[in-house]
Parts: structure tokens; C-alpha cells; sequence
């Protein structure tokens, strides 16, 4: 029977200051569970840009992750403004962060392009006014190198 | 015997009296005098520029050794985020802070930790919006001791919360207190400092009557036998707690953009500081809420007890902030009181010629006076950095208008007519005598 670890967050979208936390503590469990290095690599890069963007962009949101043996699941989920042009957010250096985040190295228009080089496999549901769903995979074993 | 204490001191031994220093220091408070640098006490901030600048490794910074960790039961280590900067390949904090405990420290508390909590007070503090705008840091020992002689409008601005060193100090002996059940007297607490102003800031706090810190160890000291550590280390404990805002403090910026507020202004280097310091006070700059100073360029990553280039360890710093949570501590509920301020910042006169305004002015028309009969070189030969320094020293008694070598010069050419005029007279009343 393969075991199935369950992780739910709540990004909270009023304090910047605690960005980053949900995807440190998977991070952490990762690293006691003592899964492939280079797959927590790639999923604490992925799940951080998408945890910072819920802050900045969205006013917070949930997280859910399942870790099995194979792979890591994440979802990332906010009713935000919704993304007005995903085929521009994936370029990169485009960016429509705020100076005070910048400040702080924030900003640089890598976000989504990132979620895409380090994840399997990554899609984005979205809609003005409603919020933005984003679905991704890191495999334990991967071919392609993040 | 010396109310101040310095933390800069002078090797006499090395010290070749060139002008290198005198004229560097931003306080102008070193003289040479007998071929010896001599530093006046009322006037030195502890910058360490003339460390920085002096040729012969004269200048010396007083810190601790690491062998005073014994005198106390319980040592913590309390690191200064610059330290992380230093190491070449370094893409784990728990590293260092594991070879820390590996040199004999019990724990490791990071300053970077209570720099987050200084940060969240900080903006509580902004936003509730009865500080003097624009605020002035606090975190620069340096800075503050500058205000403090310099800039009497400006005290009032300096913002009033403990540094990240202190309160790390404090919240790590507390929770040690109750982990292991020892008094306070039993627990140490070292900051791993980058510069030699923190040293003074132990030994003569201006906010507390006495600092929890009980030593600053320098990174220099510390560096090799660290790394060697580091080096041997195969695995680590997990003891990083800090984020994004924390590790930022080391670089100058840093303590500024964790306010999340646009309107703020970072200044590094002690030139740039002062330049600052005489527009606000001038009120040029109003539409500014927070201003950043740090005396060494780079901010603390250019600390003189480093080893590493500030532009390098910047470098290396925005590395390892890169996908670290944006805080990792945070504030339960309202400001601690140990954080605050025991005691107003106050002006302390200490460049004033004299407590009486009439003599003041009347010292001041000399010193004019005196300072246009100098040749207006500030070649530093006479021992003081400028004509005016010179011109200042004189009216307080405590230098002679020929210390001055081209003064000196002209009362030579002057003595040496005389004498060749009484020659001549000589000579001539001589042509009809006859030797003896």
C-alpha cells in the first residue's frame, strides 16, 4: 500500500512577512523524510515562487501538497484577480510586483517562468475576477534537470 | 583617567606619524604629535576609518578573545549576519551556525533572528505614527555616536529601539535561563562582530545602563579556526530561524526595504553618512519617512574586523536569501518593553569651545584670525588635518602657531636675516683690526 503524506497551508495574505513559510515547513518534512535531494531542491524553488506570488499578487491563499514515494503534488489555489495575461507572466523579467517587495529581491519576472523549469508538469486555471488554480508535479526520479 | 571608552587604539611601536589617519578621520580626532598619531577621546566615534586607512597596521580594534567563553557555564554565540557572507561556496546557513558550536559554544542564537522582530516593532512603530520623520537607524553604534556630538536637531529622530545585538543577547539568555536553570551571572553571550564600534557599544551603551552582551569576538579572530570546523563537519544540526528581512541587515539596504515602505533613503561609508546627516539637518530632504545609515561602505559586510570584500559578501548574502521565507520571527502581540530605549539620545557638546557664549565667540574670531595667517594647506605636516583644525587647537592652548612649518619656515628666514644684518654690521666695523 503506498503512503500518502497529506499537507495543507493557509497563505495568509495580510502580513508579507509570512511569506515562505508554508513551502519552508515542506522544506523541512522533505528533508526528514529523507526524499531525493534534487526532487526537494525543485519543489521548495517551485512551491516558494508560488507561495510568494499568492502574497504579493492575490491577498494569500491555500495550499494543498500529497507526497508518495514517486511524486509531489502541489496546489496552489487563491481568489484573487486571476492572471490577465498568462502567456506574458510566463515570459521572463516580466513582472508586475510591487517596488516595496523588489527591495526585498522580489520582482525579477522569474516567478512563473521557474514554476515551469523546475516542475514535471504545471497547469494554470485562471479567471478574471475569480482567482487562479495552479496544478504541479515534481517526480522523485526525473529526466529532466531543473 | 578616561571617561571614554574606544575600542580603536594605537600601536605606538608601528605608528610612523605619517598624516595617513588624521586626515581621514571623519571627527577629525587624531593629532600626530612627537611622530606618534594620538587620538582625542570627547571626539572619536569608533568609525575605524583610520584602521581601514593606516599603511602600517598601526590602528589597531580592542575585541575579545574566543578563550573568554570559559569564564561562563553556559556560552552562547550570538553571530552577526555578515559572518555568513564570508565563506566562499556556502549554501547552507546551518553550517556555520553548527561549526559555532563546534568551537565550544553551547548554542547559537542569530542575530539575524531579533533583526526580524526589530523590523516588525519598527514598522508597528511607523505606523502608528508618532516618531519624528523621517527616522533615523539606530543599528550603527558609529552613527549614533556621530548624532550624538554633531547633530543636536537630529537626536530626536533616532529611532529609540535596542539594536539586534542586544536583543538577541536578551531574548538568548532569557530562554537559556529557563532551559537550564542557571542565574543569569552563569550564562554568556558573545556577539561575533564585523566592526569595532559594537565592541564600544558592550562596554558604553548610550540606550541601556549595561549591555547582556559580554564580549564581541571578531570574525577575523575566528575565521580560520571556524572554517576548519566547517570543513570537518559532515553533517548539521537544523538551527537556522531566519529569513529574507534578517540576513538583510549585514547589507546596507537591508533594514530599510524590510519596512516595506517606499519611502526611505540608504546611506554607507562615513562621508556619504555625514552628507546626509547635514542635509536633513538643514531640512533638505523632507519627503523621506526612514533613513538608513551605515558608516562602513557596503554596510556592515564592510566592517573592518571582516575578511571578506562587502561587495563580495553582499554578493554571497542575496545567495542565500534567495527562496528563504521573507520572516521567520515574529512579534507575540505589542512591542517588549526590552526593547525600548532606557534613556533619551542626548546631545553631548563635546566640540564646543566653551560653556560661555562670549568666550565662544571670542575663540571663534581668533581662531579666524589665525587660520587666515596660515598658509590654508592642510598638508597635515603640523600634526593636525587642516589649517582650521590647527587654528582650533591653538586657541584652546593646546598647540603653537610654529608647529606649523611654513610658519616655521618664515621665522627662520626672518631670524637668519636678522642674523646676516648683524654680521654685516660686523664685518664692516672689522676692516681696520687686527688679529689677536
Amino acid at each position: 500500500m503506498i503512503n500518502i503524506l497529506s499537507l495543507d497551508y493557509v497563505v495568509p495574505g495580510d502580513d508579507f512577512t509570512r511569506a515562505g513559510e508554508a513551502s519552508s515547513d515542506v522544506k523541512r518534512k522533505l528533508k526528514q523524510i529523507g526524499y531525493e535531494p534534487d526532487a526537494i531542491r525543485r519543489v521548495a524553488i517551485a512551491m516558494y515562487e508560488g507561495e510568494i506570488n499568492m502574497v504579493i499578487h492575490a491577498g494569500g491563499g491555500l495550499v494543498h501538497v500529497e507526497i508518495d514515494p514517486e511524486r509531489v503534488k502541489m496546489v496552489l489555489s487563491d481568489h484573487g484577480p486571476g492572471i490577465r495575461d498568462v502567456e506574458m507572466a510566463m515570459r521572463e523579467g516580466y513582472s508586475t510586483a510591487p517596488d516595496r517587495v523588489r527591495a526585498l529581491g522580489f520582482g525579477a519576472g522569474m516567478g512563473l517562468p521557474n514554476m515551469k523549469k523546475y516542475t514535471d508538469s504545471m497547469k494554470i486555471d485562471t479567471e478574471i475576477g475569480k482567482g487562479t488554480t495552479l496544478y504541479m508535479t515534481v517526480l522523485a526520479k526525473s529526466i529532466t534537470i531543473g | 583617567m578616561d571617561r571614554f571608552f574606544h575600542s580603536v587604539t594605537l600601536d605606538r611601536d608601528k605608528c610612523m606619524g605619517c598624516t595617513n589617519c588624521i586626515k581621514r578621520c571623519p571627527t577629525e580626532a587624531i593629532r600626530v604629535r612627537n611622530g606618534k598619531a594620538r587620538i582625542i577621546s570627547e571626539r572619536c566615534i569608533d568609525c575605524g576609518e583610520c584602521i581601514r586607512v593606516c599603511p602600517h597596521h598601526a590602528k589597531k580594534a580592542r575585541s575579545d578573545e574566543l578563550s573568554m567563553i570559559d569564564n561562563f557555564e553556559y556560552k552562547i554565540a550570538l553571530p552577526a549576519p555578515t559572518l555568513y557572507g564570508q565563506f566562499n561556496n556556502l549554501d547552507d546557513i546551518d553550517i556555520v551556525l553548527t561549526g559555532l558550536k563546534d568551537l565550544g559554544f553551547d548554542e547559537v542564537f542569530e542575530v539575524s533572528r531579533s533583526a526580524e522582530l526589530i523590523s516588525e516593532a519598527t514598522r508597528k512603530l511607523m505606523q502608528e505614527g508618532n516618531l519624528k520623520k523621517p527616522v533615523i537607524s539606530s543599528a550603527c553604534p558609529a552613527v549614533v555616536r556621530l548624532i550624538r556630538v554633531r547633530f543636536p536637531d537630529l537626536c530626536s529622530h533616532v529611532l529609540q529601539l535596542n539594536s539586534p545585538m542586544e536583543m538577541a543577547a536578551r531574548i538568548a539568555k532569557q530562554e537559556a535561563m529557563k532551559k537550564t536553570g542557571l542565574p543569569r551571572g552563569k550564562i554568556g553571550a558573545f556577539f561575533i562582530t564585523p566592526c569595532p564600534a559594537k565592541v564600544t557599544a558592550i562596554k558604553m551603551p548610550i540606550s541601556c545602563k549595561k549591555s547582556e552582551v559580554d564580549g564581541a569576538i571578531a570574525i577575523s579572530d575566528i575565521f580560520t579556526k571556524l572554517t576548519a570546523k566547517m570543513e570537518e563537519r559532515k553533517t548539521t544540526e537544523l538551527l537556522s530561524h531566519s529569513g529574507i528581512i534578517g540576513v538583510g541587515w549585514a547589507s546596507s539596504g537591508g533594514e530599510a526595504s524590510a519596512l516595506l515602505n517606499d519611502k526611505y533613503l540608504a546611506a554607507d561609508g562615513i562621508d556619504n553618512v555625514i552628507r546626509v546627516l547635514e542635509e536633513l539637518e538643514d531640512e533638505k530632504i523632507r519627503e523621506l519617512d526612514f533613513v538608513e545609515l551605515n558608516a562602513c561602505s557596503g554596510g556592515c559586510v564592510g566592517g573592518v574586523l571582516c575578511v571578506e570584500n562587502a561587495y563580495v559578501a553582499k554578493a554571497r548574502l542575496q545567495r542565500l536569501r534567495r527562496y528563504l521565507p521573507v520572516s521567520q520571527n515574529h512579534l507575540d502581540g505589542k512591542i517588549p518593553n526590552m526593547m525600548e530605549w532606557q534613556k533619551n539620545l542626548l546631545f553631548t557638546p563635546v566640540l564646543k569651545l566653551s560653556d560661555d557664549m562670549n568666550e565662544a565667540l571670542r575663540m571663534m574670531s581668533e581662531i579666524d584670525r589665525i587660520c587666515d595667517e596660515l598658509p590654508g594647506l592642510d598638508c597635515g605636516s603640523c600634526g593636525a588635518p587642516t589649517c582650521r583644525a590647527l587654528a582650533e587647537d591653538i586657541v584652546r592652548g593646546h598647540a603653537k602657531k610654529n608647529q606649523c612649518i611654513f610658519i616655521m619656515r618664515e621665522e627662520i628666514k626672518n631670524v637668519a636675516a636678522a642674523l646676516s644684518s648683524i654680521g654685516g654690521s660686523f664685518s664692516h666695523s672689522d676692516k681696520g683690526g687686527k688679529d689677536i
